[in-house]
């Protein structure tokens, strides 16, 4: 009998323990990067850090190209992987046929399970090299070429969230526009898309949050100059991400150097955007349970 | 009449419009769905002739441009059962105590908020947060724990919401009865809820898993050897990875026959695809036998 009310006890407090592990890990990581980050503030002049050359090896830090960078590969992976991806969470919740359903969804999913750098490889072989002949520039790897496959690499994302989205419509409400007479089609639009327009939104965010803190693709296929992308153009010339830049660059540094601390700073402002990113679409989350907990009620 | 014949024009039109917008949806979906199918079977026809028994049993030469991966692949294993060890018993606590025992208060919200934000944050800041930790402050240096604790934490997510969804999916009267015939919380949770759930969690586990397994940022810093010639003989040591092998040879070794990268990919799109067809077999399994 002791022995059943001493696991009684213990267990649970493991399990509390875990449940909380998130929030300490979470703690732990922005402790780290601010830890290891935050010197660069001291050591690095604002004004280095906010000009548009970098270049560690003169002691140029200059953030701006690398957020650049992020910028336009994000952007343009965005441009068309939304539009595509939204499209491809409707087809597949609103249009398809049962078993299309039952092959894409596993299809969806094994593109977000592909490896990163196994993309990347693909998009150094295949991608890059038709970039370059179909456009006629100089070099396939661009900040075209990398937003083509991070896009690729954020449809999944995209897809499953606003399919869920728009899976938790209720049925009534797509009965009862058919009812009034709304074809299917306006159904979608004027119906079931608004109802899920908190989780379209989330997909959305969490989508072009995958592309930011994508690393390896970027680095293997954008051609990794940091310069600052200015004008449409841009789109057309290597670039160099922050995610890339930390990556390609924290192997050969020294510990507790400069540089090492200004990698660790592009970390903190990485770090920073994941967690207003993410912050935001939690509370979209919350407020959607809440409001369907008051209409339940 | 007139007004009959302009209401049957307007169906006509959003007809028109109806068919239009699915072919166009319909378009879409297609445009997202063949890539996928080609990269697989891209990758499968131009990798699979290299992968021979020497490719996947030997040890690289000269200058990995010959030979095999077998260190790659080892290390690759040892990682990814690394990681499961420390996040999955983590990972499923977490999710038992989300769908079980916590109560409805600021701090639940504070964990959930928490675990979003482990699953948004860039891979390679974990890299960053992993050589922090484990590599240079806790001095395991660059081995095979500090990657496995890297890839756990940033696996963790994963594992709790799906695993927390499988345990939410069993039927409150179950639990309900349980109690009632005098089991406790834990002998609830043990005998009736989790053995009901233990499809949905491995589900989770396998996918989180593979994501594990697949990742390179995370490891570049914490695990990861460039050309290692012997196996790992303990968790304190570096090692080669598939990842990482495919992103050395693709950009950093020059005059890499394209073969052998082929070969390299194909190994580690198996390693990942095979994970990925036994969750969905073992979810669709489970859906389709389920009886409440």
């Amino acid at each position: 009998m002791q022995n059943f009310s001493w696991r009684e006890f213990i267990i649970p407090c493991l399990i509390k323990v875990s449940g909380y592990s998130a929030i300490l890990f979470v703690g732990l990581i922005f402790l780290f990067l601010i830890h290891e980050g935050a010197p660069a503030l001291v050591e690095i002049p604002v004004s280095t850090l906010f000009s548009i050359r970098w270049y560690p090896i003169e002691s140029n830090f200059g953030i701006l190209p690398l957020i650049g960078g992020t910028v336009v590969v994000t952007l343009g992976a965005a441009i068309f992987a939304i539009p595509l991806g939204l499209a491809t969470a409707i087809y597949i919740a609103e249009i398809a046929p049962r078993w299309a359903r039952e092959i894409l969804k596993p299809l969806v999913e094994v593109l977000g399970g592909l490896p990163s750098v196994m993309l990347g490889f693909l998009g150094i072989l295949v991608v890059t090299p038709f970039v370059r002949t179909t456009l006629d520039i100089p070099t396939g790897l661009t900040a075209f070429t990398g937003a083509l496959i991070l896009g690729a690499m954020a449809i999944p994302t995209i897809v499953s969230v606003a399919e869920d989205a728009l899976d938790a419509v209720p049925r009534t409400y797509r009965q009862a526009a058919l009812a009034l007479g709304a074809t299917e089609w306006q159904t979608i639009w004027r119906v079931t898309l608004p109802a899920a327009r908190s989780g379209v939104l989330t997909a959305m965010m969490l989508g072009i949050g995958r592309a930011i803190g994508e690393t390896m693709t970027v680095m293997m296929v954008t051609g990794n100059a940091p310069i600052l992308p200015t004008g449409l153009g841009a789109l057309f010339r290597p670039v160099r991400t922050m995610t890339a830049t930390i990556a390609a660059e924290m192997g050969e540094v020294a510990n507790g150097s400069v540089h090492y601390h200004a990698l660790f700073l592009i970390g903190i402002i990485l770090f920073l955007i994941s967690l207003v990113i993410n912050i935001a679409v939690a509370s979209v989350v919350f407020r959607q349970r809440k409001r369907a907990e008051r209409i339940l009620s | 009449m007139k007004s009959v014949k302009s209401v049957v024009s307007r169906s006509k039109r959003h007809n028109l419009i109806q068919r239009l917008g699915f072919a166009g949806m319909t378009l879409a979906a297609i445009v997202t769905i063949i890539p996928i199918i080609l990269i697989v079977i891209y990758i499968f026809w131009q990798g699979a002739p290299a992968t021979s028994w020497e490719f996947l049993s030997g040890f690289p030469r000269e200058g990995m441009r010959a030979g095999g991966i077998l260190p790659a692949i080892v290390g690759t294993f040892w990682l990814t059962l690394g990681t499961g060890v420390i996040a999955v018993p983590l990972g499923i606590g977490a999710a038992i105590y989300l769908a079980e025992y916590a109560p409805d208060n600021r701090w639940t919200r504070i964990i959930r908020i928490a675990i979003i934000n482990l699953a948004g944050i860039p891979s390679v800041v974990y890299g960053l947060f992993g050589l922090g930790l484990f590599v240079l402050f806790l001095q395991f240096g660059t081995s095979i724990l500090a990657g496995s604790l890297t890839l756990a934490i940033m696996t963790l997510p994963i594992i709790i919401s799906t695993s927390e969804e499988a345990l939410r999916a069993v039927p409150n009267s179950f639990r309900v009865v349980s109690v009632s015939l005098g089991g406790t919380q834990w002998q609830t949770i043990r005998r009736i809820v989790l053995p009901q759930a233990l499809p949905g969690i491995l589900t989770g586990v396998i996918l989180g898993l593979e994501r594990a397994a697949g990742e390179t940022a995370p490891i570049l810093f914490t695990v990861a050897a460039f050309f290692l010639p012997q196996l790992p003989s303990s968790v304190f040591d570096s090692t080669m990875a598939l990842p990482y092998h495919l992103f050395v040879i693709s950009t950093q070794v020059p005059g890499m026959p394209i073969r052998i990268q082929y070969g390299t990919a194909v190994v580690l799109l198996t390693f990942v695809l095979s994970m990925n067809i036994i969750a969905t077999i073992i979810r669709s399994y489970t859906r389709a036998r389920r009886q409440w």
